[in-house]
């Protein structure tokens, strides 16, 4: 008995170990898939359910699905909202060269415009600009932190 | 502002003795620095007060400054004064060369100064101690107020005269101030001179400012700034405060630099996402398109003859460098090496090209012939680019990052300079955090 109680112990020790490493594991790759930002932590809204930002792997501007998600979101309420403009501003993470990221920031704010015109939305009502790697909403020198820097975010400017 | 435009009359005492035994070869790393003895300049009794100049301490400030100039070249090694045997008068009129050669000095400078009638005459001369001979001596008068440059001129000729290559010391670096938190950062426009002096701030940070960079012929500077949150390449004219937009784009233009005539602005247009390199002429404002590609073109640095340009672009996939005619025909790959290049800068004699280059999460700044070929990384670090040529070729200056904290903590951006050689890197004094610093061309010149 004494021994099966051990036992008992012992197991119940090695599954809450494996149960505890299982999440903080999962949490990490909640929030970066490939390197790309999926958390909600630095994410503003437009309106109810509509995200202001979407965010990109590193040196690329392709729309991943999560991002085409937000932008349909955000084309729905643009439709809604006729008279509202808006400004999608580009940003890079810090690790890459000053220039290189203001064209890349540019290009990312520019994908997402594309989409959003692809929905209906015209082209006058969106303007872009780039801000390269100068404004990090995360200022820390982390993988995390730079998933999140790399974003375009849709700013509305009336 | 008008004292930069200063006229130097130089009168050339004696000129390059033929028998000297030292030189100092400057294209190796130097491990055994030149020992050479800096007298301070004798201050003539007959010298009259100007504008708060503490004419005592003269000729003792401006051997300071050559000392200085020396020691960070990483070639040559000033000696103690302590150890000095002669007075600075007497050593100007005939050193008493083995007694100099007891401290183990190779080269003595020394010299004179005068302030008369609002003129400050100077006269300067190098000697070889192991051949007991006069190397070099040059004499010659500005305005007092100059004497730092007065300082930098003597480096260079002395410098001059022991590598046979152009000096760099009475030189400027603009760069950009940062202070602030991480990720509000305030950024102006500073200029310098190479050894931190003089520090001036030409913009006030109410916008983001980029990327200065110096006309190789003149006191202009082209830049990138969000003024009124419209990215836009600027020129800017330091003697006179006046700055103009850089043609008439309707979209973000960035990454400028002149041309070596400094007639043309070379830079990137972002249009529908997509970035090229175009150019301006500054006389005649005639836009040419010089790259016609889906990819993003930029970070352009011309050749020293004009004829071609470096550049960077991810059309193969990653940045690398590629090389083409100033027309934009004959485009070429010039860096197949692992990893990603950027910020291609020729240098000024034309031989090699600088650039950063980024791989396995490292930063690194190189120099490679304009063909690609004779890669060498010349420093390794966790965050730095942008790297600018002293005027002679023989140096970069360039901006290093660290590694901020959770909260943006232990953020820090500097400027530093290394050899081409690979060796003799240092931190350069600035008052702030600095970063994409841009070197000036001799200013005497």
């Amino acid at each position: 008995m004494m021994f099966n109680k051990n036992l008992k112990n012992i197991l119940l020790v090695v599954f809450t170990t494996l149960i505890l490493s299982a999440c903080s594991t999962a949490k990490k790759s909640g929030n970066i898939e490939g390197d790309v930002y999926t958390g909600k932590e630095t994410v503003k809204f437009l309106a109810s359910g509509v995200p202001d930002r979407i965010f990109f792997a590193t040196n690329k501007s392709s729309l991943t699905t999560a991002a085409r998600e937000t932008l349909r979101k955000q084309a729905t309420y643009l439709r809604k909202n006729k008279s509202l403009n808006v400004t999608i501003e580009g940003h890079a993470d810090e690790r890459g060269t000053r220039e290189y990221n203001l064209a890349l920031g540019e290009r990312r704010a520019n994908a997402a415009k594309d989409y959003l015109m692809t929905y209906g939305i015209s082209g006058k009502r969106i303007s872009t600009i780039s801000y390269g790697k100068e404004k990090p909403v995360n200022p820390a020198s982390t993988p995390l932190a730079w998933s999140q820097n790399r974003r375009s975010v849709t700013v509305k400017v009336n | 502002m008008k004292k930069f435009a200063i006229l130097l009359i130089l009168k050339i005492l004696l000129i390059k003795n033929a028998n000297a035994l030292i030189e100092v070869d400057i294209t190796r790393g130097n491990l055994d620095p030149l020992p050479i003895a800096v007298s301070p300049l004798h201050v003539d009794i007959k010298s009259e007060n100007f504008e708060g100049i503490k004419i005592k301490e003269l000729g003792e400030n401006i051997s300071s400054i050559i000392e200085k100039n020396f020691r960070a070249t990483g070639l040559f090694n000033p000696l103690k004064k302590e150890a000095f045997v002669q007075k600075p008068d007497i050593a100007h009129l005939k050193p008493r060369f083995e007694d100099w050669r007891l401290i183990k000095a190779q080269g003595l400078v020394t010299g004179k100064l005068l302030i008369k009638g609002g003129k400050l005459k100077v006269e300067f001369r190098l000697w070889d101690l192991a051949a007991a001979k006069e190397m070099t001596a040059l004499a010659f008068t500005t305005t007092p107020s100059n004497w730092r440059r007065v300082a930098h001129i003597i480096s260079d000729k002395i410098y001059e005269r022991l590598t046979g290559e152009e000096g760099y010391f009475d030189t400027r670096i603009i760069y950009v101030a940062e202070s602030g938190a991480k990720n509000q950062r305030i950024k102006k426009l500073a200029i310098m001179d190479q050894d931190g002096a003089n520090t001036k701030y030409l913009t006030l940070g109410n916008e983001l400012v980029l990327t200065p960079r110096f006309n190789p012929t003149s006191q202009m500077v082209t830049y990138m700034s969000y003024f009124k949150n419209m990215p836009r390449v600027y020129l800017l004219d330091i003697e006179t405060g006046t700055q103009e937009v850089v043609g008439n784009f309707p979209g973000m233009t960035f990454a400028p630099r002149f041309s070596p005539d400094g007639k043309k602005i070379v830079m990137s247009f972002a249009k529908d996402g997509n970035s090229d390199i175009y150019t301006m002429d500054l006389d005649t404002r005639v836009v040419e398109r010089i790259t016609d590609h889906s990819s993003i073109d930029t970070s352009p640095s011309f050749s020293p003859d004009g004829k071609f340009i470096a550049f960077n672009s991810d059309r193969s996939g990653l940045q690398q460098i590629y090389v083409m005619r100033s027309d934009g025909s004959g485009v070429k790959r010039i860096t197949f090496g692992k990893g990603i290049y950027g910020t291609p800068v020729w240098s000024p004699r034309g031989d090699l090209i600088a650039f950063t280059k980024m791989r396995k999460g490292r930063f690194y700044i190189g120099v490679m012939r304009v063909d690609g070929t004779g890669e060498r990384l010349l420093t390794e670090n966790y965050y730095q680019e942008a790297p600018s040529w002293s005027p002679n070729g023989r140096v970069l200056v360039f901006y290093r990052e660290t590694k901020a904290g959770s909260k943006g903590e232990g953020f820090s951006a500097k400027l530093w300079s290394i050899d081409i050689t690979g060796y003799n890197e240092r931190r350069l004094n600035t008052e702030t955090d600095a970063s994409d610093p841009s070197w000036s061309s001799l200013l005497s010149k």
